[in-house]
């Protein structure tokens, strides 16, 4: 298993998971848009933007084309 | 139909003299065959800047920007007052520095700690800069709109001119008392003998990443490549937008009349900016688009007029955001017989004739 901290709470998860599912395994929610609504993974293949969490600082990572890596920090808007 | 002034363009010369022209100069009426706003009004940075290239210029810019203070822009014009940081990167140009900062207002020279300290992600290395915090930020577009806010528009293009006004594409004949040509590089499908050129350039804008940057930078190298008549060249030139966006700049080119993107000179240019700031390369960009600076030989606009009833206010290149509302104040001050706040001789169009 491999152990990701989501806003600052630990998730275990089979390698192999990407970072959009484990987000929504917590349900942490994603990112918010400009005007302050809830968004979320649409596509799942990179195109539609509306996964994008902060990834170890940085900012606007899309969350459904990475894997989880041993430590990774993520969080989100929500 | 009849009107006292006829404007050719909507972009924002075009707008800001029918803002002028509507209080004291009669009806006026603007013919625009795209969108209000959308040529190179819509492809620039929306930079409110001070130059000084020449006297003249510096003499425009700095009452462009005095009017462009006074101006009570509503909310959406984005205004924000970030000043131009102007960054030196050697000995050479920290000499431009001191140069620019005896003509510069309110100007403040900083050493290269204090450089950092208004700019973190700069390289390291940099000799320092100068800093003028009166030049502001707009959007231009919905600048152009507001200014245009009571003046009619139709969306037509204008055929020819005609003794006594403008055929339009649409048929309607136009009968004017002032027929003035504010359509930037358009202008010489109408007046083939005025010294215009298209001097393209590319933008890119990024991700919203507030804090990363907090003054327009341009760096003072920018003077060799720019103002050189060179056919092809990049500067450092980015800008903080309110939404935390960056725009990211510059590039010059003679002699290439597509819009399409030249890429290996957009990549030519993102080098250049990451040359300047190393952790660009980690922004993402999300679009980049090209436009079209009207260019004249000495870069000077030409306001005034050039034939009977017909005058012109175009080739601001890259300061257009900047001069049009000098443009439009000089250009309301010759219908009105008043004394302009500045000398007007440098602008007039009789000086290429």
């Amino acid at each position: 298993m491999i152990a990701v901290l989501i806003n600052g709470r630990r998730i275990d998860v089979e390698p192999g998971t990407t970072v959009a599912a484990a987000v929504m395994r917590l349900q942490a929610g994603f990112r918010r848009s400009v005007t302050g609504e809830l968004r979320g993974p649409l596509c799942g293949m990179g195109i539609c933007m509306e996964c994008r969490v902060t990834l170890n600082g940085r900012p606007h990572e899309r969350s459904c084309q990475l894997l989880c890596a041993p430590g990774m920090e993520i969080s989100t808007d929500a | 139909m009849t009107t006292d002034v006829l404007i050719a363009g909507a972009g924002i010369v075009g707008a800001a003299i029918a803002a002028a022209f509507r209080e004291e100069g009669g009806k006026c009426l603007v013919v625009e065959p795209h969108t209000v706003g959308g040529g190179a009004t819509a492809a620039g940075m929306g930079h409110v800047v001070v130059m000084d290239d020449s006297p003249a210029q510096l003499a425009l810019t700095e009452y462009s920007r005095r009017l462009w203070d006074a101006l009570p822009v509503p909310p959406s014009v984005e205004r924000e007052h970030r000043g131009t940081l102007w960054v030196a990167a050697d000995a050479e140009e920290m000499a431009e520095v001191a140069r620019k900062h005896a003509l510069f207002p309110a100007s403040e020279i900083l050493d290269e700690r204090a450089l950092y300290e208004a700019e973190p992600e700069l390289r390291p290395g940099l000799a320092g800069g100068l800093l003028v915090p009166g030049d502001s930020v707009v959007y231009a577009p919905t600048a152009a709109s507001w200014l245009l806010r009571l003046t009619p528009v139709r969306y037509t293009a204008i055929e020819s001119l005609t003794p006594d006004g403008a055929l339009l594409a649409d048929g309607t004949q136009v009968s004017a008392g002032l027929t003035i040509l504010a359509c930037g590089t358009g202008i010489t499908r109408l007046l083939p003998e005025l010294p215009i050129k298209p001097r393209k350039g590319h933008l890119a804008i990024t991700d919203r990443y507030p804090g990363f940057l907090r003054h327009q930078l341009v760096e003072l190298g920018y003077l060799k490549s720019a103002h050189g008549h060179s056919n092809e060249s990049v500067a450092f030139n980015v800008q903080p937008r309110s939404t935390g966006q960056i725009l990211i700049g510059s590039s010059r080119q003679y002699g290439d009349e597509s819009p399409d993107i030249r890429p290996e000179l957009l990549s030519r240019m993102l080098r250049r900016a990451v040359e300047y700031m190393p952790r660009l390369v980690d922004l993402q960009v999300i679009r980049t688009w090209t436009g079209f600076r009207a260019a004249t030989p000495d870069s000077l606009p030409l306001i005034g007029p050039v034939r009977d009833r017909v005058w012109v206010a175009a080739g601001h290149e890259g300061l257009g955001i900047t001069t049009s509302l000098g443009s439009a104040a000089l250009l309301l001050d010759r219908l009105l017989g008043d004394t302009p706040a500045i000398p007007p001789e440098p602008y007039l169009p009789e000086r290429f004739a």
